[in-house]
C-alpha cells in the first residue's frame, strides 16, 4: 500500500485560556486524533463549534491560530513529519503543498490589493509558476469556478465583488499554486443558501478537475455529504466516528452522530389564525436616510396572539429592516403598524412605555446584546425594575422564576455573560425579553450563531414558552429548516418585498413562485447525490426556458 | 464627478472655514489681552494727549469688527501690517524667519519620519522581544525629558565635550548648505528625539492592529516571511493612522519649536514670536498665530486627504 498524502497520528492540540480574574490555564482542544487521507480524496470533518475541526485542519499546515499550540503527535504530509520541520521549511509547505480556504473570504482578502495579485501571490512566491503562468492559471480557475468575466475579474478589488464571488476567488487562491491538499474551513457557511449551492458545486467541480485532496470542515452534515468521500465526526476534541459518507448518513453507529443526522426533528402543529391579530403591518414602505431607494416596499403581514410568523429571506432582503420599522427604530415613510388594536406611533421615542414593554427583542449575537460587566441577575432584573418597579425579595423571586423557565438552574444569577456558553447566553436574552411580559417578541436570527443541537434546544424552549406565556413571535431567519420547525405562518421576502405569505402549510406547498422554489430547493438535504441532482435539475429548467 | 474628488473638495472647503474661524479666535484673543498697546509703546510717563494721538493713529478706537475686517482684508492681500515696536513690514521680517523654521523642520522631519516608521516596523517584527522593548524604552525616555533639557545635555556632550557640532545654531543666507546643516545639527537631533516616540508607537500600534486581521493569516498560510507580510499586507492598510500622526508631528516641528529655537538662539519664527509677545506687539503676534494655524490646518488637511486616498473603497468605488 502506498503512503497516504496526509497521515495524522495521536495529534494533540492545546491552548492557553485567560478566564477573567483568574490565572491563565492550559486547556486541551484535541486529545489525540488519528486519520489518513489518500491523494485526490476528500475527508469531511464535522462537529459543533469547539469540537476542534478548524484546529485540526490548520494542523495539516502545522499552524496554530492565536495561542493554539500543537502539543503532541505526528502530522505526515508527502512522507515527512511536518511537526518536526523548522519554520523555513514549513513556509515552503504552506501555500505550495497545502493551502487554506477560510470561512470569511471577505476578511481573508487584503482590502488594499487587487484580487489577481492575491490569488497568484503564493504560486509566484513559492516558485511554482512564473507571473504570466500563474495569471493564466488563475483566469482558468476563475472560469472553472463560474465567476463572471474571468479575464478581468482579477483586476478588481475585493470589495468590488459579491460575497459568493469572493468565496470562489478564495478557492481559486487556494488552487492556483497546484497544491496536493486544500483545507476548506466552512467555505460556504457565511453565504446565503441560494448562493451556497452554486459555490458548493463550483468547489466540488474544481476538486474533481484538479485531482487535489481536501479536508472539508463544516458543521453542516448535509453539506459535507455532498462533497466528501469519508466523514470524521468530532466532539470536543475527540473522534466520535469515522466512515464513508454512505455509512455515516445512512447507518450512523454512535449516538452523537445519530443526533446530528436526525437534528431538526421538532414537530410543530400549525395553529389557525384568530380574528384579532396582535400585530398588523399595513402598506409599510421604508427607506434609510440619505438613500434613494425603498428597502421595504408595501409590506402587509399579520401576527396572531400566541403564534409565530417566520420572516425568511436572504441577507439584504429587508427582514431586519422590517423589525426596525415595527419597533420604531426606523419610522416608515408610508403605512401603519397596529398593535393589539391600537395604531403605534411611528417613532420609538414617542411611544408610551407600555407599548415598549409589550414588544421585546432577542438578537442574533447574544454576546453583544448583554453588558459584559453585569451579572445575569442584574441583566434579567433590569426590565423588572424598569417596567414593574419590582425591588428586593419580589424581584429576586421573579428572577429565579424566569431562570427556571429558561431551564437554567441555581447559581446562574451571579454569573457574568463571559462564563456562559453560547446557548446559555441566548437563554438569558430570552429571559430578559420574557421579564417584560410582552405580547410579542421579535427574534432576529436568534439561532443563526448557534450549533445545530444547541439551536434545536433554543427552538424547543421558545415553543414551550409560547404555550405557557401565550406570546407571539416574529421570527426572522434565513434558515428554512428553522422555519419548518416553528412557524405558523410564513412571509418570504426578496429585495424588500413579501413575495409569498400565508399559513405555513400553504406557503411550503406547490405551486411555488420562482423565488420560493429556488429558496426551498437550495437547502441541502442529507442525501448523497443531492447536489448533482439539483444542479442537473436547474440546468434542464434553464435549458427548457 | 468622481466621489473622491468631491470628498477632497469638501475637506478643502472645511479647511478654509476652519482657518477663517481660527483667524477670528486669534483676533479676539489678542484683543482681549489686558494692557494697552499705546501705553506700552510710549511708556508709563506718556502724557494723555500723546496716548490719545497714538491710539487714533493705530486705529485702536475703531470698533473691533471694523478692525478685524481691516486686518483680514490686509492679510488676504499679503499685507500682515507693520510691527508696532520697530515700524517694519511684518511680512518681510517674517518671511526670512519662516524660511529658517521650515528649513529646520524639514531636516528634522527628513530624519525622524523614516526613522520612526522603520523603528515601528522593527518593533512589530520583534514584538514583545528585546528589540521592541529597547526601542520603546529609549524613545519613551527621550519623549519624557523636556526638550530644553535634552538640548542642554546634547550641547554638553556633542558640542562641548566632543566638539562635533556648534552649540549655537545661527545661520544666515551667505552660508552654504553644508555650513547650515552643520549649524543646525544639534537642534535637529533634539527635535528628532522629541517627535520619534509618538510616531514610532503609533506606527507600531497601527500595524499590530492590522496584523490581527484574517488576511494576515492568509498571507502567513501562503508561506510568506514576516517582514514581507508587514511590508506588503499590513503597511498599506495602516497608512491612514500613520500619516495622521506623522502630520501632527510635522505640525509640531513647525509651530512647537519655540523652546528649541530659544535654547539654540536659532533665528526662526518661534524666537521672533517670543520677542514680540514680551513687547506686546499685537500685529506680530496675530500674524505669527495665523501662520501657525495655517500650517497646522494645512498639514492635517494633507493627512485627511492621504487617508481618503489610501482607502481602496473610496479610490475604486463599486
Amino acid at each position: 500500500m502506498t503512503e497516504p498524502l496526509l497521515k495524522v497520528r495521536g495529534l494533540k492540540i492545546g491552548a492557553t485560556a485567560y478566564p477573567p480574574g483568574e490565572k491563565p490555564v492550559a486547556i486541551k482542544i484535541v486529545h489525540g486524533v488519528d486519520f489518513d487521507l489518500e491523494a485526490g480524496k476528500v475527508l469531511g470533518l464535522i462537529g459543533e463549534s469547539g469540537a476542534g475541526k478548524s484546529t485540526i485542519g490548520l494542523a495539516a499546515m502545522a499552524y496554530g491560530r492565536g495561542g493554539v499550540e500543537i502539543t503532541g503527535g505526528e502530522v505526515w504530509v508527502n512522507g515527512r513529519d511536518i511537526l518536526k520541520e523548522n519554520l523555513r521549511n514549513l513556509r515552503r509547505l504552506r501555500g505550495a503543498e497545502v493551502t487554506y480556504v477560510s470561512q470569511s473570504a471577505a476578511a481573508s482578502f487584503n482590502p488594499a490589493k487587487k484580487i489577481m495579485e492575491q490569488v497568484t501571490e503564493a504560486a509566484i512566491f513559492q516558485n511554482k509558476f512564473s507571473k504570466s503562468e500563474a495569471e493564466a492559471r488563475a483566469v482558468d480557475l476563475f472560469r472553472r469556478l463560474g465567476l463572471p468575466e474571468p479575464e478581468t475579474i482579477g483586476n478588481r478589488y475585493p470589495h468590488q465583488v459579491s460575497g459568493g464571488q469572493l468565496q470562489r476567488c478564495m478557492t481559486a487562491l487556494a488552487l492556483c499554486p497546484e497544491p496536493d491538499l486544500v483545507v476548506f474551513d466552512e467555505p460556504t457557511t457565511a453565504l446565503d443558501v441560494t448562493t451556497q449551492i452554486d459555490v458548493l458545486a463550483a468547489i466540488k467541480e474544481a476538486i474533481a478537475a484538479t485531482g487535489v485532496a481536501a479536508l472539508y470542515i463544516t458543521h453542516d452534515l448535509a453539506v459535507v455529504a455532498q462533497v466528501s468521500d469519508h466523514i470524521m465526526v468530532l466532539q470536543q476534541g475527540d473522534m466520535v466516528e469515522y466512515g464513508t459518507v454512505d455509512q455515516i448518513i445512512n447507518n450512523p453507529q454512535e449516538e452523537y452522530t445519530q443526533a446530528l443526522v436526525s437534528v431538526r426533528s421538532i414537530r410543530h402543529e400549525e395553529k389557525t389564525p384568530t380574528d384579532h391579530p396582535v400585530l398588523r403591518v399595513e402598506n409599510v414602505t421604508a427607506r434609510y436616510k440619505g438613500t434613494n431607494f425603498d428597502v421595504l416596499k408595501n409590506i402587509n403581514v399579520e401576527i396572531h396572539p400566541g403564534q409565530t410568523l417566520a420572516v425568511v429571506g436572504e441577507s439584504g432582503s429587508g427582514k431586519s429592516t422590517l423589525a426596525r420599522v415595527i419597533t420604531g427604530l426606523l419610522p416608515p415613510s408610508e403605512g401603519t403598524i397596529t398593535f393589539d388594536g391600537r395604531v403605534l406611533n411611528p417613532a420609538l421615542a414617542t411611544r408610551p412605555i407600555e407599548d415598549l414593554r409589550e414588544m421585546q427583542m432577542i438578537y442574533q449575537m447574544a454576546d453583544t446584546a448583554m453588558n459584559p460587566r453585569q451579572t445575569v441577575g442584574t441583566i434579567i432584573g433590569r426590565p423588572l425594575e424598569f417596567y414593574f418597579g419590582l425591588k428586593g425579595k419580589a424581584k429576586q423571586k421573579r428572577i429565579q422564576e424566569l431562570l427556571d423557565e429558561i431551564e437554567l438552574g441555581d447559581g446562574f444569577q451571579d454569573r457574568y455573560p463571559a462564563e456562559l456558553s453560547g446557548g446559555q447566553k441566548q437563554r438569558v436574552c430570552i429571559a430578559r425579553a420574557l421579564a417584560a411580559k410582552p405580547k410579542l417578541i421579535i427574534c432576529d436570527e436568534v439561532t443563526s450563531a448557534l450549533d445545530p443541537l444547541v439551536a434545536d434546544g433554543i427552538l424547543k424552549l421558545l415553543l414551550n414558552l409560547q404555550k405557557i406565556e401565550d406570546v407571539a413571535y416574529l421570527f426572522i431567519t434565513h434558515d428554512l429548516a428553522t422555519v419548518r420547525a416553528i412557524a405558523d405562518s410564513i412571509a418570504v421576502m426578496y429585495q424588500g418585498e413579501v413575495v409569498r405569505y400565508g399559513p405555513k402549510s400553504q406557503v411550503l406547498s406547490p405551486p411555488f413562485d420562482a423565488y420560493t422554489d429556488l429558496l426551498l430547493s437550495s437547502v441541502p438535504e442529507m442525501k448523497i447525490g443531492w447536489l448533482e441532482e439539483n444542479i442537473e435539475h436547474r440546468r434542464m429548467e434553464s435549458a427548457g426556458n | 464627478m468622481h466621489p473622491i474628488l468631491k470628498l477632497i473638495a469638501q475637506r478643502l472647503a472645511l479647511g478654509l472655514l476652519l482657518l477663517f474661524a481660527a483667524s477670528i479666535l486669534i483676533f479676539v484673543g489678542t484683543s482681549i489681552l489686558p494692557g494697552d498697546v499705546a501705553q506700552s509703546i510710549l511708556g508709563q510717563s506718556a502724557t494723555p494727549e500723546a496716548l490719545a494721538n497714538l491710539r487714533r493713529e493705530l486705529g485702536l478706537n475703531d470698533p473691533a469688527v471694523t478692525r478685524y475686517f481691516m486686518w483680514l482684508g490686509g492679510v488676504l492681500q499679503g499685507d500682515l501690517g507693520t510691527a508696532l515696536t520697530n515700524g517694519r513690514d511684518i511680512a518681510e521680517s517674517l518671511g526670512g524667519r519662516l524660511k529658517n523654521t521650515l528649513f529646520l523642520a524639514f531636516w528634522a522631519a527628513a530624519i525622524s519620519v523614516p526613522l520612526a516608521i522603520f523603528l515601528g516596523l522593527l518593533a512589530v517584527r520583534y514584538k514583545d522581544r528585546i528589540p521592541d522593548k529597547l526601542i520603546s524604552a529609549i524613545t519613551l525616555t527621550t519623549i519624557s525629558i523636556p526638550e530644553f533639557m535634552i538640548g542642554y545635555i546634547l550641547i554638553y556632550w556633542v558640542a562641548i565635550k566632543w566638539r562635533l557640532f556648534p552649540s549655537v545654531a545661527i545661520i544666515n543666507d551667505s552660508m552654504s548648505l553644508g555650513e547650515k546643516l552643520n549649524a543646525i545639527a544639534i537642534p535637529v537631533m533634539v527635535l528628532t528625539l522629541v517627535v520619534l516616540a509618538h510616531m514610532m508607537r503609533m506606527t507600531r500600534a497601527a500595524i499590530l492592529n492590522v496584523m490581527q486581521s484574517a488576511y494576515i493569516e492568509t498571507a502567513e498560510l501562503k508561506g510568506l516571511g514576516m517582514l514581507k507580510i508587514i511590508r506588503k499586507h499590513a503597511f498599506p492598510n495602516a497608512v491612514a493612522p500613520i500619516v495622521n500622526v506623522v502630520m501632527l508631528n510635522l505640525a509640531y516641528l513647525v509651530v512647537g519649536v519655540v523652546v528649541v529655537e530659544v535654547v539654540f538662539a536659532y533665528p526662526g519664527m518661534g524666537q521672533y514670536l517670543v520677542d514680540h509677545v514680551s513687547k506686546r506687539d499685537v500685529p506680530v503676534v496675530q500674524a505669527c498665530g495665523l501662520i501657525f494655524a495655517a500650517v497646522y490646518i494645512g498639514l492635517n488637511l494633507v493627512a485627511d486627504i492621504v487617508s481618503i486616498l489610501a482607502n481602496p473603497r473610496l479610490r475604486h468605488p463599486k
